[in-house]
């Protein structure tokens, strides 16, 4: 009897806990939460300040990685998560529901080099694979000096800085070797951390920079949005139509030129674009395509679709190049409102 | 209930939670770690691959492993005769002067520097240095992060040893004396055979704090997952594995690297085991 009692006494109180959980998020103002990717951390918190301030809505954005990211919206923790890499079929059927994804901004991965002296340097796919892989180990090796005519370059060592932690940026940087390189896709592959033939690890873009900055011949990759803050020498990358180009704000952007597939899942590193920096990418939020679940109220729903629409619109997008990202192209941010509008409420689209 | 008993139940329970984290931690890194040694089996301490790519996932723990044990046992040769002969300085010499006072200090506070800046001091001050001396040409590697790793334990090792050297009795010395030994003398066949043990137990303790320091080695080292082939060139440490890579790791190599923290966790307790077991002997 008295188990009885106990159970009964129990189940009124979760019950009724439920049940004010409910009401809260219906009554109350909304506030949204997300978390994940690092990368566009910078951009995210300058953009959903502004819209803190100018629409009230409270935005808090968690920079946990991509990873953590995902793992947030799988356990169902947040309104959106954020990730630098697609999700690939297998992980968009690992969870629980659908997920849709929408780009946000472009970034791109920078090769930065410490040669006093040395203003441009022009690499091409045959020299990033020979370097990167450790068969070209001096600076004035007849092959970069070949292709740097009237570049003076010294007769130090060749020493590559990679990223020691699991990165996004690795991952972009290695999906473009990949691309260009069958050797490098056979020996190395692509991956956020990956078995490295040659070269030292630093940590962070920071430390990867700090690195270079402070070793003379040194060579690294850095993700744009930190490099294009400090003052670094970066290598002119061929593209695939052959031109070499400076990363800038604009050659990123142009790397989304080409096709996008409607769900833009598309890595476009080596972008056909004559104009593109081909170490480029997007970074996606991600969020469940049906958006009643949890208890979440139809409120919280609109306003976290609010956010996005208003994040791929041309006032939010202006603000990428102030913090070192590239906007989307029109046809990028088109499709990201259109995939928008697909996302629903009890199976009724919440935008329209 | 009489005061006594309070404090024999609180005393008990607080002692028994230590006990409870401890054996959790365990718990939870045997845990953590069957998956990766089921995939490896006793391979993931004897292979030097570090695979982490899709699709050919293979870890081995040997390279952080082999940089552990090399950077702290660098850093336990680096530092004896420093602070061998600060704990004598300290603790014979010039026991209660001033200057030993102002010394022991200044010893105390090393121990109380965060190791971030201790890893800022190499890569800033102690690299480009070790350049400059024409040793390498990146200044990264085993030899920079043992002298850094060096520096940190000389506290642990100085203070424990310089406590038991003062504890000497005094008689001993001065039969000593008045057999006419000179100090060295003293030093060389009373002081030190008497604290042995004690200045021992400050090498272990220092030991085991090198073999655990992350963030100034992580800075230092290079963080290339191979074995070093010699005193300059670069790898990695278990410790410094773990926090470099956690942060994006999931399945197979979340596992692996909390084995590589469980490895860790049995290497610090053997190299304990087997400093007692000395300490034992020599008593």
């Amino acid at each position: 009897m008295k188990a009885i009692i106990t159970v009964l006494v129990l189940a009124v109180i979760f019950s009724s806990c439920q049940n004010s959980a409910k009401k809260k998020t219906a009554n109350e103002k909304v506030s949204i939460t997300a978390a994940g990717a690092t990368f566009p951390l910078p951009y995210y918190n300058l953009v959903f300040k502004n819209y803190t301030e100018s629409k009230g809505t409270l935005v808090t954005y968690g920079g946990i990685g991509s990873g953590g990211g995902i793992r947030s919206l799988t356990d169902k923790v947040v309104d959106f998560g954020a990730t630098d890499a697609y999700l690939e079929d297998k992980q968009l059927a690992e969870m629980p529901a659908p997920v849709v994804h929408i780009p946000t901004c472009l970034g791109a991965v920078v090769i930065a080099y410490n040669l006093p002296g040395v203003d441009e340097l022009k690499l091409s796919n045959e020299l990033l694979e020979k370097i990167f892989l450790g068969e070209i180990t001096k600076w004035n090796d007849p092959q970069i000096t070949a292709n740097n005519s009237g570049v003076k370059l010294p007769a130090k060592d060749i020493i590559f800085v990679h990223r020691s932690d699991g990165s996004g940026t690795t991952h972009i940087f290695s999906d473009y070797m990949t691309k260009i390189s069958a050797k490098w896709a056979e020996k190395v592959g692509t991956g956020k951390s990956l078995n490295w033939p040659v070269g030292m690890g630093a940590k962070g873009n920071p430390g990867v920079v700090g690195t270079v900055s402070q070793t003379e011949g040194a060579i690294g990759y850095v993700g744009s949005e930190f490099a294009f803050a400090q003052k670094i020498q970066m290598a002119k990358v061929q593209n695939s139509q052959g031109e070499y180009v400076l990363p800038t704000i604009a050659s990123v952007s142009a790397s989304a030129k080409g096709d996008i597939p409607d769900d833009t899942r598309i890595m476009l590193t080596n972008s056909s674009d004559p104009e593109s920096y081909p170490i480029s990418g997007f970074t996606w939020i991600i969020l469940y395509k049906e958006q009643s679940y949890n208890g979440r109220s139809l409120a919280q729903a609109e306003e976290t679709l609010k956010l996005l629409d208003w994040l791929v619109s041309a006032e939010a997008q202006a603000e990428a190049a102030n913090v070192n990202y590239s906007p989307l192209t029109d046809d990028a941010a088109a499709k990201a409102k259109a995939i928008l509008r697909t996302v629903t409420y009890e199976g009724k689209a919440i935008l329209n | 209930m009489n005061s006594d008993k309070i404090t024999k139940i609180v005393l008990f329970s607080v002692s028994f939670i230590i006990l409870i984290i401890a054996g959790g931690m365990v718990f939870s890194l045997v845990g953590g770690a069957i998956p990766s040694f089921k995939t490896f089996g006793l391979g993931f301490i004897t292979s030097s691959q570090w695979d982490p790519t899709d699709g050919r996932e293979n870890y081995g723990a040997l390279p952080f492993i082999a940089g552990t044990l090399i950077t702290s046992f660098a850093a336990l040769i680096i530092s004896f005769p420093l602070s061998f002969a600060t704990s004598l300085f300290l603790g014979e010499y010039y026991r209660n002067t001033r200057v030993a006072k102002i010394l022991g200090t200044m010893v105390d506070l090393l121990a109380g520097i965060p190791s971030i800046v201790y890893g800022l001091w190499g890569f800033y001050i102690l690299r480009p240095f070790l350049i400059g001396l024409g040793f390498e040409n990146q200044g990264f590697g085993v030899f920079t992060a043992s002298i850094v790793l060096a520096i940190m334990i000389i506290p642990y090792a100085t203070s424990l040893s310089n406590e038991i050297i003062s504890m000497v009795p005094n008689d001993l010395k001065e039969a000593a004396y008045s057999l006419g030994s000179t100090r060295y003398e003293v030093i060389r066949y009373v002081t030190v055979p008497a604290a042995r043990s004690g200045i021992f137990a400050g090498y272990i303790l220092a030991f085991g704090r090198a073999l655990g320091e992350t963030m100034a080695v992580t800075m230092l080292i290079g963080n290339a997952n191979r074995i070093p082939d010699s005193l300059f060139s670069t790898g990695n440490t278990m410790a410094s594995v773990i926090a470099n890579q956690f942060g994006e790791a999931d399945g197979l190599k979340l596992s692996s690297l909390i084995a590589i923290g469980l490895l860790l966790f049995v290497i610090t307790g053997i190299v304990n085991g087997i400093g007692k077991m000395i300490i034992k002997k020599m008593n």
